[in-house]
């Protein structure tokens, strides 16, 4: 039970970074990709019916760590308590910034918003990035989980590459949904970029992935490989499936060579916290498993009619003339 | 300042400022549903724009609620990591619940009704908005649940020092979260009913075009209003006849009832010092025997005085807290098991006083518009706009009193329930440093006072605009089946 609830919040990671993926990378390339208004509108058009949907995923990772595993979501969350505020503020920066920037016609209203959306996306995926390698490279915890020393423990030279990795990733995985869903010269456009990047965008993420299980990360080197062969010949689809089984790739590897820990403690093995010792009772696990069992299912569907109403793509010739 | 009282105030501010957003969220969204299903059903205009700027406005206000939202999720195990350890096999239960069953739904419908308008058939375009309003609903009523547990622990049994979840539907039908949930959902439609109002008398008065829409809105601002606190005067009389069983001390405090009488009065206002334990210097104003009415349901019934509960609970949950160096300064110091009093006694007369400022108001608004006059005069719009700060302060103060009303205590114990399951504020805190929480304290104010500004200004606008500022534009792209509304 508590191996099924391990594997199921890795997967609500997973649903997290691959989804919210892309939209933070189109928030991140919006000053490279959208050269005017009408095709920066064109880009947070293609992620506004979903990116809140997105989120989601991340607020039910962290809530389903603290019904599942409370000693887990004690210690890592108060242990990276300043990156964790970091990604709030730029989370609570880029989500009303989506909204409102279209709500004032003004130039300056609209460049301030622009600013919030890039800076607030690069600092979240970069925060979600240091978070998520945080608590497969471990922390200096004690005996109760509790961070000893440094406010900035969680800043390291192996994290900070866990960062750099997920804000890589998600660069080229927005450009590659940039490509995927609009159409013109902001398509044309996309695709060279994620060309571009790619080799060196993606880099941080096969360090992690080697620092943390060896020449497994050659794996994901192929899939992403794959990723912008496709995207060379022009098929947006696949590229991006591709670059959707990379990630789920790079999170099994990420997970699978964590279990049974789930925040190692880097002073002591005897401290680490693990699935056994930080796990809900079985009662709890099973009433959980129920309403995921049902609940997943549902999203999944219902999540996916919205992709599929919204499949589209969309260029500057949609925007309404006012 | 120590982590234990900066984590309090970065609580209360980050709680307090996301439940401005939340009323207005639930109650404005299903009525925005329910504007929506008469113009499916009567093809009626007027609904159609009503639909329209009622919903603008409650997307602006949306937004905000979410992202405010993000920041509870995670505070949790950011600044309570101790709570989190010890409540984890119970509280994480409902918020993981809440997250899968109604954020997903919230936030997936309303993307599909927000870019929805043209591309979905109509009574599917409907559907969503029910599904997104009846979620903000659902996610009330799991994190009321999780609330309602640590005021009233129900469903566990103690083991290894720490409550264990035996029943879920225990807790999910926790008598507290019954009367609790009816209480906040009409506090919520109160809430809505007074921005509607508000604005709609603002309109009328200003002769703004379309004035159907306003006078339609202003009719059922009204009687929501008064429904709402029609309902909010039964639950929360309910409310407190369960408070004075489960937290006798947080009702004492709501009195300032320093001794135990019988029958007891209620008080309506004191002068004087309410903050002392022992009563000396309050002059208030009572009402016979009312106390003992709303505590009871019988005016002849004893409530029990602050004086005299104070060693009621020293004897079941100990004189002083345990020697423990995480506690800081209140290691091994005494326990005080009286509330703020200044804050409960008033918090709970300024809630009651708000509330009945408000409910008063609807109805003279309802009086002042029958058979659709108009009133002339400056003051019309002026008491309407006013009028929408009520049913706010009345749900802050409600809040305030009811939170810290149950103080020293995090988890309240259960007189009735399982012996043991309590814990005190001091003990929950994480073992960070107070330059951390002082860091988050002052970022997350300093950008919510900013975005406060933002929605206000933004919403001043739209309502300004009236209905042609959020009708779509008239001459929308011909060239193809419409991909998406271009909402943003």
């Amino acid at each position: 039970m508590e191996t099924l609830w391990f594997v199921l919040i890795a997967v609500l990671w997973l649903g997290y970074l691959f989804l919210e993926g892309f939209d933070f990378g189109v928030g991140m390339l919006l000053p490279v990709l959208g050269r005017t208004n009408a095709e920066r509108r064109v880009m947070i058009n293609t992620i506004g019916p979903v990116w809140d949907g997105n989120e989601v995923w991340l607020i039910v990772a962290i809530g389903a760590t603290f019904a599942a595993f409370p000693g887990w979501y004690a210690a890592l969350l108060s242990a990276a308590y300043l990156p964790l505020t970091l990604f709030l503020i730029a989370l609570i920066g880029r989500g009303v910034a989506f909204d409102y920037r279209g709500k004032v016609e003004s130039a300056r209203w609209r460049k301030a918003w622009d600013t919030v959306i890039i800076v607030g996306s690069w600092t979240a995926t970069l925060c979600v990035g240091l978070l998520i390698s945080t608590t497969v490279l471990g922390l200096p915890i004690d005996v109760n989980g509790d961070r000893v020393g440094s406010v900035f423990a969680a800043f390291r030279l192996d994290t900070v590459v866990g960062a750099l990795a997920f804000a890589g990733y998600a660069l080229v995985h927005g450009a590659v949904f940039t490509a995927l869903k609009t159409e013109g010269e902001i398509r044309d456009r996309a695709r060279r970029v994620a060309l571009t990047l790619a080799p060196v965008a993606l880099l941080p993420l096969i360090a992690l992935l080697a620092i943390v299980a060896g020449l497994w990360a050659g794996v994901v080197v192929l899939v992403l490989a794959a990723a912008m062969w496709r995207l060379l010949a022009n098929r947006d689809g696949q590229s991006f499936a591709l670059m959707g089984l990379a990630i789920a790739a790079s999170v099994a590897i990420l997970f699978g060579s964590l279990y049974p820990n789930v925040l190692p403690s880097t002073l002591n093995d005897a401290w680490s916290l693990t699935v056994a010792n930080t796990a809900s009772s079985p009662y709890t696990l099973q009433v959980i498993t129920w309403v995921a069992g049902f609940g997943t299912p549902a999203v999944l569907v219902y999540q996916g009619w919205t992709y599929w109403v919204f499949r589209k793509r969309i260029g500057v010739r949609h925007i309404p003339v006012n | 300042m120590d982590v234990l009282e900066l984590a309090r105030w970065q609580f209360g501010i980050t709680t307090v400022y996301h439940f401005l957003m939340v009323p207005l969220t639930i109650g404005l969204s299903l009525l925005v549903a329910g504007m929506q299903t008469a113009w499916v059903r009567t093809g009626d205009e007027r609904y159609y724009k009503m639909t329209k700027f009622w919903g603008k406005l409650l997307l602006i206000n949306f937004a905000m609620g979410v992202v405010t939202g993000i920041v509870q999720e995670f505070q949790f195990g950011m600044a309570w990591s101790a709570y989190s350890r010890f409540v984890g096999d119970v509280f994480g239960a409902p918020l993981a619940m809440e997250g899968i069953v109604a954020f997903f739904v919230e936030s997936t419908f309303l993307g599909l009704w927000i870019f929805g308008w043209d591309k979905l058939p109509k009574k599917v375009h409907l559907a969503c908005a029910w599904a997104f309003s009846l979620a903000t609903m659902a996610s009330a009523y799991f994190i009321l649940a999780a609330n309602s547990w640590m005021q009233h622990p129900v469903g566990i049994e103690l083991h290894d020092g720490k409550p264990r979840l035996t029943s879920i539907w225990a807790v999910l039908t926790n008598n507290t979260v019954l009367a609790a949930f009816p209480h906040t959902i009409a506090g919520a439609f109160a809430v809505a009913g007074a921005f509607l109002v508000g604005i709609a008398a603002w309109h009328l008065y200003r002769k703004s075009q379309d004035e159907g829409v306003w006078r339609s809105s202003l009719k059922l601002g009204t009687w929501v209003g008064v429904v709402a606190f029609s309902a909010l005067a039964i639950t929360g009389d309910w409310q407190g006849k369960l408070m004075f069983e489960q937290q006798p001390m947080k009702m004492a405090a709501a009195e300032a009832l320093c001794h135990t009488e019988q029958p007891a009065s209620f008080s309506i206002f004191a002068y004087g010092d309410v903050a002392r334990p022992d009563c000396e210097n309050v002059k208030s104003i009572t009402v016979p025997a009312l106390l003992s009415f709303l505590a009871h349901n019988d005016f002849s019934s004893e409530v029990k005085g602050i004086q005299d509960l104070v060693p009621l609970y020293q004897q079941k949950y100990g004189e002083f807290y345990p020697v423990d160096e995480r506690l800081g300064e209140l290691s091994g110091k005494p326990i005080d098991y009286v509330p703020a009093l200044p804050v409960t006694y008033w918090g709970f007369r300024l809630m009651i006083g708000f509330g009945g400022i408000s409910a008063g108001l609807g109805v003279f608004m309802l009086w002042l518009t029958r058979r659709n006059r108009t009133p002339t005069g400056w003051w019309f719009p002026v008491l309407g706009l006013a009028g929408i700060a009520t049913p706010f302060l009345a749900n802050s103060f409600g809040w305030i009193f009811t939170e810290m009303g149950r103080q020293p205590f995090v988890v309240v114990p259960n007189p009735t329930g399982v012996d043991g399951v309590w814990m005190f504020t001091a003990q929950a805190v994480s073992g960070i440093s107070p330059a951390e929480i002082l860091t988050s304290l002052i970022a997350l104010t300093t950008v919510y006072s900013v975005l406060a500004v933002v929605e206000f200004y933004l919403i001043r606008k739209y309502v300004r605009g009236g209905i042609p500022g959020v009708l779509p534009p008239t001459t929308p792209d011909k060239t193809d089946d419409g991909a998406l509304a271009f909402a943003y």
